[in-house]
């Protein structure tokens, strides 16, 4: 039954098969209703990563390298693990951006920088090149096998034969046709294919199976389990090296740990992958289940590696055939032809699903990234005028998807021959990996710039085509072996496959060791060679910072425009009846009737840049509504006046702080103030109504004595005598309570007239002693002096520092005991001031009184029962007048023991002076 | 910044402990001659590390918030 015609009949069939579920996915969602929108179709979306090469290859590569090949599968495990992180963050930025493809994100996170998803683009295409070329071998080469049934024979080499009848031209030329068909029917705003990633789905599954089947058949139909198949294995010297293969001559334990960290990259950097994980994510939380689900299916289609590589090698003589082929060659050698049938169908599953997305996803960036902003840019093409270009990027994409696999065919022709499956695969896996720092590195670290990644990628770029690909030529023939062997120019030390003398490793682990060092290194050293422009700093903000931001990103544009203009634009790459919806929507969305009524401003603008930005990409987006909107970039000066404006914000506000502080401050004082003065009010009514009490009681006794003298003008002259006395002594006592009351308030109000002089307070005192003299002797109190022969002169007023002297004196006098009272006069000086004591022997004060004696009418003792012995402003007076003079006035006293009045004055200036001089001489 | 979840901590764990069992030195103390059931030691320990590698971020993954 595996005649020709059967086998493309079955293949048409199942292709037939692939649009019915495309198409019904794609009518679904148009319904709402998305089929996609699930994680498990995703999980096995993502398994687009299992291509013709895990189909046939890995068992080719098992079969020389025993686990060899794991490293490939392992390592995005890891990778789907950290996916929440990386991965989701990726989603998040493309959602926001309405990114479309590899390309666009990273051009997008540079400035949306146009030389950037130019260059990736190029490296995009030349790096997956040599995997395409693969596909198309594998299933080439299994439909001339599967052809020659029942003989198992190995078809042609490539290129033996012309083109026009060469299997592999038309295989090219089919999936081509088979791409366009899926991928390139329509223009849509966010670039998602549901139809495409249900058909990958379904294809994901179609292959697992596939290969399940066989290696259930393998090894338990053919062979006796797999303990058996190993068993048997294990008796063959050949293959018993494949038991314990790490560490030996079939590969090192830094070839596994680099092909890992390779995979690792692969799995996200890989155009296709990209396009299924994060353009085609229809929601975040799909990556959650994803990252256990697509592991398991890896898992699961490496489970019989092993088994069906062993049971190859020990059913086939060795040689007879290439173990690239034992999935399909060993049911045929067991005459099971439906079995056979549906492996060749499932190898072709695995290298369709690749070619569609790969291509889908390449020719986006072609288009978007390379070919647009090249016709934009070149006037002559005048395509900035054009009024609809919507099927102008459907042409080019449909041409690029026919180059590519053009390209991918003559790759095939060229080099297809020189290498198995799998390395084939890990060249393009080695490119993929140079976008690795450029993604990574700027979504997580802000200060990443153009210079850099442009730096990083065109630095790991060509080392990957040295090391890589121009060994791949040189290979089959193209560049002449003596390149490889002895370096270019016969320079041993830069052989492409011992770079500098790096010498026992494989090639791709070579290979890795070396672009990642160029790419990191220039990366990072052209990121930190100079500042990051504005725009850049505001596109890595927007990546670097996703999780923290809500909304639509902010936009540049800050010029007006007109919402027709933008709507025409729009309708020239979507086409205008889309353009019309899309707006129309948008109106409604922002409460206005029509498109019309629209105001141009940057929301607008932002919102038509988002809408072509999904179908031109970043760059071209930016390009073309530049064309109708102003845009004013954001300048060195413009970013330094923002900051300037912030600082001067920070400092008025700051000053604003100091003000409130300040006024706070005042606030304090003023409240003291009016503190102080509410008790200044106080006391003045104290001291108005003390005044008044000790101005009667002086009157008081006058009018009393005046009255008796008046109503009694008999009285004996001898009383009258003595009344009249006491009438002149209160008197007396009432001038001079009123005089010192008058004197207070003059030094108080500062209106006293000080008349300041140099004195000798050792003449004073004795002058004052004299005066007072006669009064102690009546009262018979003995006074002595102990001065000191000579003090300072002092700054004061004569007059008031004697009015202090007799105060303290006739003090002293009054409250000693009449004949054994003694009163004392000290006099002590040095170089800073003169001391004088005032010391009695009389009754006392108790130390809670010593404080109160100085204020005003405060005198010791019960004023009602005793008769006041003075006015009761004299120590006020006294301690005043010292304080003028910058002294002090105390008193240290103990009841029953006498008190001590002593005061003390500055020394004047001069005389400190004469006094420091003779103390030097 | 958030403060990281216990998933997050669960999940950057699980990370760690793949790249340790994938890894030299403990693939190379299952790189010995002997065998389980007739097959090789190696095989059997990389699919079952792989296999609870899997399992456990099925239930990280999976787990309640």
């Amino acid at each position: 039954m595996l005649q020709g015609w059967f086998i493309v009949t079955a293949s048409f069939a199942y292709i037939g098969l692939l649009f019915a579920v495309a198409w019904f996915a794609d009518r679904r969602a148009a319904m709402g209703r998305s089929v996609i929108s699930n994680a498990w179709v995703y999980s096995l979306s993502l398994a687009v990563y299992a291509t013709a090469w895990t189909f046939y290859g890995s068992v080719g590569r098992a079969a020389t390298d025993g686990v060899g090949f794991l490293p490939i599968y392992l390592g995005p495990t890891l990778t789907m693990l950290l996916g929440w992180f990386v991965l989701r963050k990726m989603v998040r930025i493309a959602r926001l951006n309405r990114t479309t493809s590899l390309a666009d994100f990273v051009a997008s996170r540079y400035g949306k920088s146009a030389l950037i998803g130019g260059l990736v683009t190029v490296i995009a295409v030349i790096g997956i090149l040599p995997y395409i070329s693969l596909q198309l071998k594998a299933v080439s080469t299994s439909f001339q096998i599967l052809l020659g049934y029942p003989e198992i024979a190995m078809p042609p080499r490539a290129g033996s034969m012309e083109v026009m009848q060469d299997t592999a031209f038309y295989v090219a030329l089919f999936m081509a046709l088979f791409a366009i068909a899926f991928g390139t029917r329509q223009l849509d705003a966010a670039e998602r294919h549901e139809g495409m990633v249900a058909a990958i789905a379904f294809e994901s599954l179609v292959k697992l199976v596939a290969f399940l089947a066989v290696g259930v058949y393998v090894a338990f139909f053919m062979y006796d389990g797999m303990g058996d198949i190993f068993a048997r294995a294990a008796g063959r010297p050949d293959l018993e090296v494949l038991m314990t293969p790490l560490g030996g001559a079939a590969g090192s334990y830094a070839s596994w740990v680099w092909l890992t960290v390779l995979s690792m990259f692969a799995i996200v950097f890989l155009p296709r992958q990209f396009q299924v994980a994060v353009i085609e994510n229809t929601d975040e939380r799909h990556l959650r289940r994803a990252a256990w689900i697509f592991p398991l299916y890896m898992l699961a289609i490496n489970l019989f590696v092993l088994p069906i590589a062993f049971g190859g090698a020990l059913h086939f003589s060795p040689g007879q055939v290439d173990a690239d082929t034992f999935v399909l060659t060993l049911p045929m050698s067991q005459r099971a032809e439906g079995l056979a049938l549906f492996v060749f169908i499932g190898g072709l599953s695995a290298a369709t699903g690749m070619v569609i997305v790969e291509t889908i996803a390449l020719s986006t960036m072609v288009c978007n990234d390379l070919v647009m902003p090249l016709l934009l840019r070149i006037r002559a093409f005048r395509l900035t005028e054009q009024r609809d270009l919507s099927s102008l990027l459907l042409d080019i994409r449909r041409a690029a998807i026919i180059t590519l696999l053009m390209g991918g065919y003559f790759y095939y022709l060229l080099a297809g021959e020189a290498y198995a499956l799998v390395s084939i695969g890990l060249v393009s896996f080695a490119a993929a990996a140079q976008f690795a720092p450029a993604v990574i590195g700027g979504l997580y670290w802000r200060g990443a710039t153009r210079t850099g990644a442009l730096a990083g990628l065109l630095a790991g770029f060509s080392v990957w085509t040295y090391t890589l690909l121009l060994p791949a030529f040189a290979k089959s023939g193209w560049l002449g072996a003596e390149f490889l062997e002895r370096g270019p120019f016969g320079i041993e030390l830069l052989r492409p496959t011992q770079l500098f003398g790096l010498a026992g490793l494989d090639q791709i682990t070579h290979a890795m060791i070396w672009s990642m060092i160029a790419n990191v290194g220039a990366y990072i050293v052209g990121s930190v060679i100079r500042r990051q422009s504005a725009a850049e700093h505001a596109q890595a903000t927007l990546f670097v910072d996703v999780f923290q931001q809500t909304g639509e990103p902010g936009s540049s544009w800050r010029g007006a425009t007109s919402a027709s203009a933008l709507q025409t634009l729009v309708g020239r790459f979507l086409g205008p009846a889309r353009a019309v919806e899309l707006f129309t929507a948008y109106a409604r969305l922002r409460g206005v009737k029509s498109v019309d009524e629209l105001e141009g401003d940057r929301d607008l603008v932002r919102f038509a840049e988002l809408q072509l930005a999904g179908t031109i990409g970043a760059a071209s987006a930016r390009t073309m509504v530049a064309t109708v909107a102003q845009e004013e970039p954001l300048g060195l000066e413009e970013v330094m006046t923002i900051i300037d404006e912030a600082s001067q914000v920070i400092a008025y506000s700051h000053r604003l702080e100091e003000q409130q502080q300040e006024l706070e401050a005042a606030t304090r004082e003023l409240k003291a103030a009016n503190e102080r003065l509410k008790e200044l009010d106080r006391l003045k009514d104290d001291f108005i109504s003390t005044v008044t009490h000790e101005l009667r009681t002086p009157l008081t006794s006058i009018r009393a004595f005046s009255e008796i003298l008046h109503d009694n003008p008999d009285l004996d002259p001898a009383e009258r005598q003595r009344f009249l006395a006491l009438v002149i002594r209160e008197s007396e006592r009432l001038t001079r309570l009123i005089n010192q009351v008058l004197d207070l308030a003059k030094i108080e109000s500062g209106l006293a007239e000080w008349r300041t002089a140099e004195l000798d307070v050792r003449e004073i005192v004795l002058e004052a002693m004299n005066a007072t003299s006669a009064i102690f002797k009546s009262r018979g109190v003995a006074l002595e002096a102990r001065l000191a022969p000579s003090v300072p002169l002092v700054m004061a007023d004569r007059d008031r520092l004697m009015q202090v002297l007799l105060n303290l004196l006739s003090n002293a006098s009054k409250f000693c005991t009449p004949g054994t009272g003694r009163v004392e006069v000290r006099l002590a000086g040095d170089a800073a001031t003169v001391r004088v004591d005032v010391k009695d022997n009389g009754v006392g004060i108790a130390r809670e009184d010593q404080a109160l004696i100085f204020e005003k009418f405060r005198q010791v003792g019960d004023t009602l029962t005793e008769k006041p012995a003075g006015t009761g402003l004299g120590l006020a007076i006294c301690r005043r007048i010292v304080g003028h003079f910058g002294g002090r006035l105390w008193v240290q006293s103990e009841p029953g023991q006498g008190s001590v009045f002593s005061f003390d004055l500055p020394v004047s200036a001069e005389a400190a002076g004469a006094g420091r001089l003779s103390a030097s001489a | 910044m958030r403060k990281p979840s216990l998933r997050a901590y669960r999940i950057v764990s699980l990370f760690l402990l793949g790249c340790l069992l994938f890894n030299y030195p403990v693939l190379a103390l299952f790189n010995v001659g002997a065998s389980a059931a007739g097959v090789p030691v190696l095989y059997v320990y990389i699919f079952i590390a792989w296999g609870a590698v899997i399992a456990l971020a099925a239930i990280v993954m999976e787990s309640g918030n």
